[in-house]
């Protein structure tokens, strides 16, 4: 997988806390995050609902200024209490509830990037998509609309999306969610093949212990609110990744690890819950 | 952690930051940023009297207009032809609903109502309200009552339309849900289906409404007496140009004081939506 | 018994429909020509309004076989067609810059909202006034009807986007033209046709309204002339053929929005 090139795609949190509307509400969302991911690592981060992982999401992405610390990308100051780098390229999102223009095929939505960033002409990029749809055996739906597509499809495509551009930090904000058992081990081994073949940082987030550790090399999690960084499990089992490592005895240690320390997260913010109705 | 909970961690406010809160909401940069085309427009106004701009020679000076407007708030007619006018609104509306209402449940929920209703409903709705104003001074015995018919015109189909859709918009799913938890068909109908097409009722109200309006100046306009519609034509004719622009003013208030008013009863009516 | 492949005719949506009409035209005829219902005396019964509308020598001089009746149709439609492609053009214009720039919203947002509850018939006394001619202001009065609706669905259109498409098509690289071509454009575009839909309808009324105050020649005019003459058969027919020009208006808007918003006519798998 590694082989010797520099990858880009570091990125580096620290002491991050998010404040919503300080002179209001006064939501307190994150206090004081720190943790890095390595260029080409896959990175999961999981934790109650709620609890603020999609705000960190924002926050790396751009989306969303920061009330307190530094994120670094590749050394770069990305977001501070006084800059932040808008939205671009080099941190690509794939969304939860899919955002692919439903006004624009397959195909169009894919080159959609490399054809406005003018880094292809159009009859590169359309090559470039089909090779990919081909890859991964989605050929023949090229002028098909979104909502044509099954969900499972449509995640696919959007994640075809994304990767035409060649971020150097992929985003991945819950995008298997919904979708049954079986849609899902089809989406993990696509993912996988995707990012074996290129390796390139990954951010995932997602509520599914076992995908995150069947996926991800460094699990993160975190409390619930205000989110800080409970815990992180790095998972060093070989790739690529079949399904029957989850019989193994490492994985399954693994997986009690991150389940203990979800659980009592969990347990915290659903009693927090109670407290308020009683 | 709620929110109730992290109130109690946040920092006390001062009154001095409350004021400031206030004021920013009065004199922040949006309101600025209306406030100056507004002031712009009439500024532009004023330049094109004063220069006699071609095509537009016939403008009232704006301070005229202010003038009229003050004389107009002092004269007892002026509020008569608001009450003239209101009264009709609210007669042919109301009359519009209590009739399009119920018409509108019946044709959503019975399919076979529907199909026999439906055609000559579509064939008669693109007939402009204003295209009936003949019709209705023969049909009804006073002029009154024409007028109350067409501001009911004006209102009736989109109320139907809006009904319509709003019942078959309740997700099926809900019905079954209450069927399974014993619910009778009357039950369903006065439980689930008014309430869960209220949000439609209530838009059809707030269009139907700016329809009725409409209809009612222009029937005011051609064949009533009295009411603002009335009164502004006939400042036309009588050449009193500046009243023109304040009973265009005035005709514009009273519609939005009845689109606000009736705002304010969907959010009453519909306590479960947060917007609107 | 019944064949549960094909129901009867008599039980289909179109005998019913058909049936409908049918009632209707049959209580029309029988409160205007044979019960002569008191309020009912005057109104023209539907036998006569046929036979004066397909006559070759009616009395009004307008019918299905004469030209006025066709030089009125072509005035009414010549102006809706003059005051809705302008307040299309500009309207959306407008709705799609209020909707995706907040600064160009907040300075126009007041200035519109003081004019837009303003019934556009409210204008026809001041329009004439100032405005030259009489063909001028009767297609402002309707412009300013169709602008403002237009104005207003289509920046409802603009705010029903989904925020997550901006981001993504940031995300992607685009430059804010691109967002504009590429996501305000084509994701307002329903609520437009909508919109578009509902402001040929207010087009037609204020045209209507239009042509009976001020006008000269054209379907308004021409059925408040016949109501002055006493031709109420006329008065009839004319209202039925500004339904019949209404609706075809709107169909085409509906159909021209089919085409350009294939994907979600696939959507609905039509």
């Amino acid at each position: 997988m590694t082989d010797g090139k520099k990858i880009p795609g570091a990125i580096s949190i620290r002491h991050v806390s998010k404040i919503y509307d300080p002179e209001g509400v006064h939501v307190e969302a994150m206090r004081d995050c720190t943790f890095d991911i390595a260029a080409g690592e896959f990175a999961i981060v999981v934790g109650p609902s709620g609890c603020g992982k999609t705000t960190l999401l924002n926050a790396v992405a751009g989306f969303d200024t920061i009330t307190g610390g530094e994120i670094y990308l590749d050394d770069e100051l990305i977001s501070s209490t006084r800059y932040q780098i808008k939205p671009n390229v080099d941190r690509m999102v794939v969304f939860q509830n899919g955002a692919l223009f439903p006004w624009k095929t397959v195909i169009q939505n894919i080159t959609y990037g490399p054809i406005v960033q003018r880094k292809m002409s159009k009859a590169e990029a359309y090559a470039k998509a089909r090779e990919m749809l081909e890859l991964v055996c989605l050929n023949g739906l090229e002028d098909k609309y979104p909502e044509e597509l099954s969900s499972g499809v449509q995640r696919r495509v959007e994640i075809l999306r994304a990767l035409i551009n060649e971020p150097r930090v992929v985003m991945l904000d819950e995008p298997f969610r919904g979708l049954d058992a079986v849609a899902k081990t089809v989406m993990h081994e696509f993912l996988m093949q995707l990012f074996c073949a290129t390796p390139r940082t990954m951010f995932f987030i997602t509520h599914d212990l076992d995908e995150a550790i069947f996926l991800g090399n460094k699990v993160v999690i975190m409390t619930t609110r205000p989110a800080q960084i409970k815990k992180i499990v790095t998972v060093d089992l070989p790739w690529p990744r079949q399904h029957r490592v989850m019989n193994t005895k490492q994985y399954i240690d693994l997986k009690q690890e991150v389940l203990e320390a979800v659980h009592e997260e969990a347990r915290k913010a659903f009693e927090a819950g109670e407290r308020e109705m009683a | 952690m709620s929110e109730s909970v992290m109130a109690a961690q946040r920092p006390a406010k001062s009154a001095s930051t409350r004021m400031k809160i206030i004021l920013e909401k009065f004199f922040n940069f949006k309101t600025l940023r209306g406030f100056s085309t507004v002031v712009v427009f009439c500024v532009l106004w004023q330049l094109v009297v004063y220069y006699e701009v071609p095509y537009l020679l016939n403008l009232p000076r704006p301070l005229d207009v202010a003038n009229n407007a003050g004389a107009s708030a002092a004269a007892p007619d002026y509020w008569i032809n608001w009450g003239l006018s209101l009264m009709r609104i609210f007669i042919g509306f109301i009359a519009a609903q209590v009739i399009g209402i119920p018409l509108g449940l019946a044709m959503g929920i019975s399919r076979t109502f529907k199909q026999f209703t439906f055609s000559i409903f579509e064939i008669l709705r693109p007939i402009p309200p204003i295209a009936w104003i003949p019709v209705a001074i023969l049909f009804w015995p006073t002029r009154e009552l024409s007028i109350y018919f067409l501001v009911f015109i004006g209102a009736f189909y989109i109320q139907i339309l809006n009904v319509i859709q709003g019942v078959s918009n309740i997700s099926v799913n809900v019905k079954w849900a209450a069927y399974s938890l014993g619910a009778k068909p009357k039950d369903i109908f006065w439980r689930i289906l008014l309430p869960g097409s209220l949000p439609s009722i209530v838009t059809g109200m707030t269009v139907g409404m700016g329809v009725a309006w409409n209809v009612l100046i222009a029937a005011e306009m051609i064949a009533a007496q009295g009411g603002l519609g009335r009164s502004t034509w006939e400042s036309y004719t009588n050449h009193n140009i500046p009243y023109i622009v304040v009973g265009m003013a005035s005709i514009g208030l009273a519609g939005s004081l009845c689109s606000v008013l009736l705002r304010w009863l969907g959010k009453r009516a519909m306590p479960w939506t947060k917007k609107f | 018994m019944s064949d549960k492949t094909k129901p009867a005719f008599f039980k289909t949506a179109l005998f019913r429909a058909l049936l409908g009409i049918v009632l209707f035209l049959i209580v029309w005829y029988l409160l205007t020509a044979v019960l002569k219902l008191p309020r009912f005396r005057m109104l023209p019964n539907p036998l006569s309004v046929v036979k004066e509308w397909t006559s070759f020598h009616p009395v009004s001089g307008r019918s299905i076989f004469t030209l006025p009746y066709y030089m009125d149709i072509v005035y009414s439609v010549a102006r809706v067609l003059a005051a809705f492609s302008l307040a299309t053009l500009l309207g959306v214009s407008l709705g799609l810059m209020m909707g995706w720039r907040r600064i160009f919203y907040d300075f126009t947002f007041p200035l519109v909202e003081i004019f837009r509850p303003m019934p556009p018939i409210s204008w026809i006394p001041l329009a004439v006034l100032i405005l030259p001619g009489i063909e001028v202001p009767v297609v402002y009065v309707t412009f300013i009807a169709a602008f403002f609706a237009t104005v207003l669905n289509t920046l409802l259109g603009v705010l029903s986007i989904d925020k997550n498409y901006f981001l993504a098509a940031r995300c992607l690289g685009s430059r804010p033209i691109d967002v504009f071509r590429n996501v305000v454009v084509p994701g307002a575009l329903p609520f437009i046709f909508t919109g578009l839909q509902i402001s040929m309808g207010i087009a037609w009324l204020s045209l209507v309204a239009g042509e009976i105050i001020a006008g000269q020649k054209g379907l308004g005019y021409a059925i408040y002339e016949g109501y002055s003459l006493f031709q109420f058969d006329q008065v009839v027919y004319y209202m039925f053929t500004l339904g019949i020009l209404g609706y075809i208006s709107s169909a085409g808007i509906r159909a021209v929005g089919r085409r350009l918003m294939a994907w979600e006519a696939r959507r609905r798998g039509m």
